[in-house]
Order: structure tokens, then sequence, then C-alpha cells
């Protein structure tokens, strides 16, 4: 019994913490005003990215931080497409999440002998916590995830950058006649997105499991994404939804292995349904950043 | 003149075009420091535009600027703010969902070096701004909370806390109640008391008559000359302006009234959030009768439109036009029953822009013979009904029916507008601010054509935010504070400062003057 608990919330955190770094990139993202449905190509890129670099310099932290840079890569070009040439947001999002698993593959099969799943990492991210006895370990990218979050929600709320990037989700006309640039603001609020992102998928392949599938990231990023409006575009509020969603799996997981009639391919989908229940349930319309998804255009007339 | 440091802006030779189109043609301005300079034109003159590229939002293609005799290249806002100029936009920048506070010391946070805000500092500063200039507002307001005679004084404080010398202010009395535009006048009086230099673009003659000392007026793009204010009149300065003799006013013989047509009884309406904007309100309206409702905007205006023309339903009470009920029924019923509507905002309900002008002339009549026929519309039919329209209500250019609805200006899209309703020959025509945004020679004809109708015997419902345009156009004046209407006026009686008073919530002694 005991040991259930434990492992329900061990995995609880486990699933949590990729959604979590996507999550507030996701956030940071929209308050600036940029729609990014790309979070799960970016993770995806960043599954990837992390696992190849690991598994050829053999450390998995240079792995970790390779991962971030490619999801920051990807969000280079979302910000291209959608700050400097205007174009529909969602659209680019789409095209994102189509390159980022597509390149993936590609790359996989290239450096891998031909195979779309990677070798495995020869060493993981370490653990924080391990008591084999209880079933209780934790991954040291859930203390990072933490503090990604804390840090996040400190800079939005206490700093000026914060202050800055909650404008430009609300007024971006307004941000620009103070004198600071809504371009240059924008992409890096995009890119950051990405890094975070890429930091998210790579931690699902550097510290869960240890190598790149085609299925490694299956709709994180999507559900990373909901959890950005169920928080109501709040880094704690996406948080918790986060922490939400990974219990969700969590059940799956437990309830999975005992013996109930419950087949275990309903059971899987526990986490999406329970996705569209809570987006339909208890989002409002009036929380989302105002300029959000509308590309600005200086001195538009 | 010469360039020289007892001016507080100098501008030199100043062109810009949009595409083909030239906006400022060769225009100079010299704008003396400590005093309110006024920049005169009307819409599409390129007052603001002028501006703009003082405050650095566009680049000039020719010109310079100098500033105290110097001359100075202002590429951006950041450069303007930099060399003492502030400008208050007519449409304002601030964030709604932020506080007075967060909104003032955005973009020039005073930080630590982690970038961390010292919210107790900034607050002490900008209370020491607020006595300095007299300029009392909440500072943990949030903005979509406060009126917009508050949010300008925001933006005001927003400027001096950048520490500017120089202020431009555009169009800011457009959105004021009279007492909110006398609180205006003495706070750039105290500005300038203060040494800091006032720019105002407007196109309202008096207030340029009691606010300013110069005022250079600009016509299509060219400079026409600057002019010391107490040398001039409301009306000089309107010809100068316009380019030809203009009536201020129009001229109106009192109506004989007919018998009642339109009657609302007692409604209470609920707003989208649900608050209860519209209380036990009622009035009624006779043939001939121009009706005006003055108030400041968010008084229940909106929800009242919506409930007359069938879009919200009504809470209690009825809505009657010649003797038959019509509330919580559709928009097509209130439109049968004989009522048209002129919104406010033409380019969100108005017409639609994308759309050719003959399409947009048929927006409400396409279903009805002979514009369309078993679903099939006749073109030749709607293209001879827009020739119409063209001839009769003057529309510049004649040959506009097939070019696109944005491409015209906005008098000559509320012409149409406006052309179109009136051919529905309704009973009971709601004008909601129907000269918004219009220039002089534009308001002139819109309001005789209002007259008109009325002399032809019909009901007129105005809804306007512009008490000037009530006073002169109107028979009946009722005031709308907060959902109730608190005093109603016949127009030889009207008082404009008593009905100021009660736009504001002041109370009301009399009835029926």
């Amino acid at each position: 019994m005991f040991s259930s608990i434990f492992m329900t919330f061990a995995i609880t955190l486990m699933y949590s913490t990729p959604l979590a770094f996507a999550a507030i990139g996701g956030v940071i993202c929209e308050r600036s005003g940029i729609v990014n449905i790309g979070l799960e190509g970016m993770m995806s890129i960043g599954a990837f990215t992390g696992v190849a670099v690991g598994y050829y310099t053999g450390s998995p932290w240079l792995g970790f931080l390779c991962g971030g840079l490619a999801g920051g890569l990807l969000a280079l070009l979302h910000a291209v497409a959608s700050i400097t040439f205007m174009a529909d947001q969602t659209v680019s999002g789409i095209a994102i999440n189509l390159i980022g698993p597509g390149l993936s593959l590609f790359l996989s099969r290239l450096l891998f002998h031909g195979a779309t799943t990677t070798l495995p990492v020869p060493k993981k991210l370490p653990k924080l916590i391990n008591i084999s006895s209880v079933n209780f370990n934790v991954d040291i990218t859930v203390l990072l995830a933490l503090i990604v979050v804390i840090t996040a929600w400190f800079i939005m709320r206490r700093t000026k950058w914060g202050l800055r990037i909650r404008a430009l989700g609300e007024h971006p006309a307004a941000v620009d006649t103070l004198g600071v640039s809504v371009y240059r603001s924008r992409y890096a609020c995009v890119i950051l997105s990405g890094i975070l992102a890429g930091f998210g998928g790579a931690s699902v392949t550097l510290a869960i499991i240890s190598q790149f599938t085609p299925t490694a990231i299956s709709g994180q990023g999507f559900i990373a994404l909901a959890a950005v409006i169920f928080g109501k575009w709040r880094c704690s509020g996406a948080y918790l939804a986060c922490l939400l969603f990974g219990f969700a799996q969590a059940l799956v997981v437990v309830l999975g292995g005992g013996n109930l009639i419950i087949p275990s391919d309903i059971l899987a989908m526990l986490p999406y349904i329970l996705t569209i229940v809570v987006l339909i349930l208890f989002v409002g319309n009036s929380s989302a950043p105002k300029a959000s998804g509308k590309p600005y255009q200086k001195g538009s007339r | 003149m010469e360039i020289s440091k007892d001016y507080a802006v100098q501008m030199r030779g100043i062109m810009k075009s949009f595409g083909d189109f030239k906006v400022l043609d060769d225009v100079n301005l010299d704008v003396k420091k400590g005093t309110i300079h006024a920049i005169l034109g009307e819409n599409g003159a390129g007052k603001s535009t002028l501006m703009n590229i003082l405050y650095g939002l566009y680049t000039a293609d020719a010109g310079e600027i100098y500033l105290n005799g110097e001359v100075a290249d202002i590429k951006n806002p950041h450069l303007a703010i930099n060399n003492g100029i502030g400008m208050v936009h007519q449409h304002f920048m601030l964030i709604d969902k932020f506080t007075v506070l967060q909104n003032i010391i955005l973009g020039s946070e005073n930080t630590n070096k982690f970038g961390v805000i010292d919210m107790k500092k900034e607050k002490k500063r900008v209370i020491e701004i607020i006595k300095e200039y007299n300029l009392k507002v909440d500072l943990s307001s949030r903005i979509r909370n406060i009126s917009v005679g508050m949010q300008q004084r925001v933006e005001i404080l927003k400027a001096l806390y950048r520490g500017v010398d120089i202020l431009i202010l555009d169009e800011p009395t457009a959105v004021l109640t009279p007492m909110e535009i006398d609180d205006l006048i003495d706070i750039m009086r105290d500005l300038v008391k203060n040494g800091k230099t006032v720019i105002i673009i407007t196109h309202k003659l008096k207030e340029i008559i009691r606010s300013s000392n110069e005022c250079a007026i600009i016509r299509k793009g060219k400079l026409i000359g600057s002019v010391k204010v107490e040398d001039e009149t409301e009306q000089s300065l309107a010809e100068k302006m316009v380019g030809r003799k203009v009536r201020l006013s129009v001229e109106r013989t009192p109506s004989d009234f007919g018998k009642d047509v339109f009657e609302v009884n007692d409604i209470s309406v609920r707003s989208i959030r649900g608050i209860q904007t519209v209380k036990n309100l009622s009035f009624k309206i006779r043939q001939g009768e121009i009706f005006g409702i003055a108030g400041v905007e968010g008084n229940g205006q909106k929800e009242l439109i919506e409930a007359i023309i069938g879009i919200r339903n009504v809470e209690s009470g009825k809505i009657k036009i010649n003797g038959k009920e019509i509330q919580n029924t559709s928009n097509l019923n209130v439109l049968n029953n004989g009522i048209s509507i002129i919104h406010d905002d033409r380019h969100k309900y108005g017409c639609i822009l994308d759309f050719t002008v003959s399409e947009n002339m048929i927006l409400n009549k396409c279903r009805q013979k002979p514009f369309s026929k078993n679903g099939l519309l006749n073109d030749s039919v709607r293209d001879k009904f827009t020739d119409e329209l063209i001839e009769k209500y003057d529309v510049r250019p004649k040959n506009c029916k097939n070019m696109r609805m944005a491409s015209l200006s906005g008098g000559n899209q509320q012409k149409l507008v406006i052309g179109r309703e009136i051919s529905n020959n309704p009973d009971l025509l709601i004008a909601v601010q129907p000269t918004r945004g219009l220039d002089v020679g534009a308001i002139e004809y819109v309001r005789k054509t209002l007259i008109d109708l009325r002399d032809k015997g019909k009901a007129i419902l105005l809804i306007s935010l512009e008490l000037d345009e009530i006073l002169d156009v109107a028979d009946t004046i009722s005031v709308i504070y907060n959902g109730e209407i608190v005093g109603t006026f016949s127009n030889e009686t009207a008082d404009e400062n008593k009905i100021g008073l009660l736009m504001a919530g002041g109370k009301n002694n009399e009835k029926i003057g």
C-alpha cells in the first residue's frame, strides 16, 4: 500500500517534469503575445538532440544542454516566421510540429545506422533520491524544473522584464511607444520558450528513458500547451496543471499494473481525456493575453 | 523664423508620404518654450502624422527637427523620451489589466542590478510628481476600473515620470466630459507654469480658444499659417482650417411634434457581464422630434441600444414602436417594424470594409425584392440603387460603386451608411455618434440630414458622447447616468453647465425645464 502511494508520487513528479519545462516556456511565449503550439516539435528535437549528444560524448549534462539549444534553434524559426514575417502563428506552429519529429527521425537514421530508434545513452542524468525498497526515486530534473518554475515566476512578477513581457502580450503598441523594442523582446521570449521545451524533451530521454524513440514525445507538447491555458497563463497555475496531468499518468501506470478489469488501452487515454475535460470545464475566456496571436506591425495604419 | 533656443520645438521642411499620398508637404513649425501650442486641422490633414514624426514613431522623408535651438535626430520613441518629448496618444497606450503604478513605470523601471523593481521607491517618486502637478489618481487601481479622464491623467503622469519637457496631446478632449475638459485645461496650465511646453492636436475650436497661446493650422498636409489665438474667433479658425465659409451650428426651426411613435417603458437590461446597466429607464419620442441622449461612455448607452434593436434581451419593461411591442424579439423583427440604426463604429457594425460600395448598400436589403428573387441577387438593380444614393448624398468619388468601401474617406463612408439606413424609410432612426471621426464639412452635412429627416415627420433617437452635437441638433435632451435618465430638457431651456454636471453624476433638482 505504502509502496504504491510512493510510486504514484514518484511517477507524478516524473511525468510532470518534462511538461513543466515546456509549459513554463509556453507561458513566457504566450505572455509576450506569440502563440506557441510548436512546443511538441521543440520537445521532440530536444529529446533527440539530448540523446545524440549524450551518446556520442558520454555526458548526459552536455546532452541536456544541447537539447535545450536545439529547441531554441527551432523556436528561432518560429520567431522569424511569426514576428519578422508576420505569418499566422498557428500555421507556423503546426510547421514546427511537423519539422521537429521529422528532423529527429531523419537525423536518427543518419547517425544511428538507419534506425529510427537511437542507441541508449551510456549514462543517464543522476537521481536526486533513490530508495529502491519503497520504489521511490526522483530525478534531478524534477528539481531543475522546480527551479525553472520559481525563477520564471519571480521574473514575471517582480522584475522589469516580467512587467514588460506581460505588457507585450496585452498591448504591444504601448510598449513600443515607451521605447522598448517589441520585436527584440518577443524574439527573446520565443527562443527562451524553445530552449525550455527542448529541456523538457531532453528530460524525457535522458532521465526517464535512456534513448530516443519515435514515440518518446507523443503529445506531451500539447498537454503542456493545455497546462498553459488551464493554468491561466501563470507560471504557478501551469505547474499545478502539469502536476495534475502527471498524476493522471501515474494513475495509468499504478492502476494498469494491478488486476483491474479496465483494458490498459482505455486507461492510457486518461491524461488526454483529462486534458479535454479540464479545458472544457475550467477555462474561462477572460484570462488569455489580449494581443496573443496578433502579429505586431510598427506604425501600421 | 530663425532657429533659436527660445523655441522648444522647431520643425523645418518636413515631408512625408504614405505610398503615393503626400501626407505632409514642406511643413514648418515653431513652438515657443513654456506655451500651449495648438495644431489645428481636419481629419487626415496630417497633424497627427507631424506629431508622430516629432515623437519618432514615423520617420520624415525630408526635413529637420530642432529642440531648444539644436538639431535633433529622433529615430524612435526611445530617443524622443531621452530628448524630453512625451506624447499622449488619442487611443491611450495603457494596459487594462495593469495597475496605474505599473503602467506609469513600464519601460523606465528603477531596479536593482538583478532587474527587481523596488515598488515602494517607485510609488514614492510617482506620488511626488502627483503632488507637484496636482494630478490626483489612485495608484493601485487597475486601468480598466477607472474613468477615461483618469486614464488620461495616467498618460500625462507617464510622460512626467520620464522627465519630459515637451508634452504632445493628441485629440485629448475627444473622449472627455465637459467637466473633465475643464480639469484638463487646468492641468495644462499647471504644466506650463512649471516650465513645460504643451502641444495639443485637435479639431475642436472651442478648446483652442480657451486653452492655447498659439495655433498652427494645417490643411491637406500644408501649413496654412500660425496665429496668435487671442486675435482669433471660433469662426475665423474654422474658416482657416477648412478653407471656406462654414456654418458651425446647423439651422434648425422649431418642430411640430406629431403623435408618439416610439416608447421605452420602464426597461432594465443587464450587460454581458451580468451587471444591470440600464435601470427602469423610460422615454417617448414623437413624430418630428429629435430625442438626444447625452452621457459619458459606459453609462448604459450600449445596452440600451442593443435592447432596442433586438440583439439583447430586456429583463423587464416594454419597448414599443407604433404601439407594437418589440422587446425580446429579433433584430429582423425590429428592422421590419420600421427601426433603422446608424452605428457609432461604422467599421465594426455599419459596413464591411472589404466589400464593394454597392455590395455594402444592399446588406440589409438583399433578401427583399427587387434586390433578390428566388435567392438570386440582381446586380443591375443593386448598382442602380447605389448610383442613386451616391448622387443623392453627394458621395465622392462619383464612380465609387465598384470600389472597396475601405478606400473611401470616413465622411463618404458615413454618408453612404446614413443614406442606406434612411432609404429603409424608417419610422424611427437611431443615430449613435453619427459624426464620430468626421471633419467639419461632413459633420455639417450629417447634422443637416438628420434635421431634414425630422422635418419630414420622422422620429430620431440621437445618442452621443459629444454634448455640443446634442445641443446643436436635438429637440429634447435627456441625460443618462449610471443607467438612468437623470434629467430631461427642451432644447430652448437646456443649460450646458447643468447638463455637464448631470453627465458627471451631479444631482438635478429641477425636472423638465
